[in-house]
């Protein structure tokens, strides 16, 4: 008995979120209201609070926004299994889709009108990682450290085209530095 | 072994990218580029693609990049292969890592020395996407290198003018969906092209 509600549980939460993961394009940010939709007014798995914390983990693990979400949720409700049934329901949709795709982009490239088209996607492109960007900038604490870091990393990758996994630890660590030292200083200034 | 370069490759991109999405493009551009698995202006027209196609970004990428150096090794069966072990392996870091923290929550919340890590990794995202805008830059604008003759080349002002119109666009329209600015682009870009043919 109790062995059939997990799994009908499992196959709830695998349906849910293949769904997330069908209807929301461009990934993170824009899933939110779609996980909202599913997870708290349909299901009631979560709350409608729990949705900013849980993205704040997310946002502060590695890896794709879908699938962390996906994982949490799922584990939450029903342990490892709930959270292998929703991460494979939120990865499923892409993989198909762009499987076919795959059959076919190269051909399709050759036609000229697709080669206009991408050069204006191309350029239309960056105008959105620029505004993705924007908006990112907003979010990051304001402070002398995080605009060094920015700075520090920027010259790092583009100047000198030191290693992305080097810079994301060095930054780790600056930012932990930073940290104790401010508390360092805390207990000083107390201890005066 | 392709596949298993495909798996561990995709684990590492997947292990150390924050925040997913367009955090995720610089370190796919140096690996992906590295590896020559795919060329710069491919990853662009993929960015459009996987943009305009339902899925965390990630995933498509992976699917793709799979399928094609798959391919090359085992025909259909290795497309099928090479896009499951890139998935798989862009997929597998986030969901252990996030069995561990479920566990630990209340731990992981409140942890200073995670959140004093944070605050550095936040700002070097910010730093990596503008890196990634500056290469995306290079190779749309300058395909073959730098030069003052390439301001005055119809390619550079019809990019440059797409490019522009767009960023207006994306500023001045808050609710702009990421598609339907890809539809313009395109349409754009399409117009520019026959412009070409027919008066120059």
């Amino acid at each position: 008995m109790m062995k059939q509600g997990r799994f009908k549980l499992c196959l709830q939460l695998f349906c849910s979120f293949f769904k997330i993961g069908l209807f929301t394009f461009g990934g993170g940010m824009a899933m939110i209201p779609f996980i909202q939709r599913e997870t708290v007014e349909k299901h009631g798995w979560i709350e409608e609070k729990d949705i900013l914390e849980i993205l704040a983990i997310s946002e502060s693990t590695p890896g794709p926004i879908a699938i962390n979400t996906a994982t949490f949720i799922g584990y939450q409700k029903a342990g490892v299994f709930g959270s292998a049934a929703a991460t494979f329901g939120v990865v499923l949709p892409s993989f198909f889709i762009i499987s076919i795709i795959s059959l076919f982009l190269k051909q399709f490239m050759g036609i000229k009108a697709v080669e206009y088209a991408f050069a204006g996607i191309r350029a239309g492109v960056i105008a959105l990682v620029i505004k993705a960007l924007i908006k990112l900038f907003k979010g990051c604490p304001k402070n002398v450290v995080s605009y060094v870091i920015i700075a520090l990393a920027f010259i790092a990758a583009v100047v000198f085209d030191v290693n992305v996994i080097i810079i994301i630890i060095s930054a780790g660590l600056i930012g932990l530095a930073s940290l104790l030292i401010a508390n360092n200083r805390k207990k000083e200034v107390t201890k005066k | 072994m392709i596949f298993l370069e495909l798996f561990y490759t995709f684990f590492k991109i997947g292990l150390f990218t924050f925040g997913g999405g367009y955090a995720m493009i610089p370190l796919i551009q140096s690996e992906v580029l590295a590896k020559e698995w795919a060329k710069a202006e491919e990853l662009i027209n993929f960015i459009a693609v996987a943009e305009s196609t339902p899925g965390p970004f990630a995933i498509n990428i992976a699917t793709y990049v799979g399928a094609e150096q798959g391919y090359k090794f085992w025909g259909i069966a290795g497309r099928f292969l090479g896009s499951a072990c890139a998935t798989l392996g862009v997929v597998m870091p986030s969901f252990i890592i996030i069995l561990i923290v479920a566990k630990f929550y209340l731990k992981f919340k409140n942890n200073r020395y995670i959140a004093g890590a944070m605050s550095g990794l936040r700002p070097a995202a910010i730093a990596l996407i503008m890196s990634a805008v500056v290469s995306m830059g290079r190779s749309v604008f300058f395909p073959a290198g730098f030069s003052w003759s390439v301001f005055a080349s119809y390619e550079f002002i019809t990019s440059a003018v797409i490019f522009a119109v767009m960023l207006t666009l994306m500023l001045a329209i808050k609710k702009l969906h990421p598609i339907a600015l890809i539809g313009l682009s395109a349409a754009l870009g399409i117009a520019a092209g026959y412009a070409e043919k027919l008066f120059i």
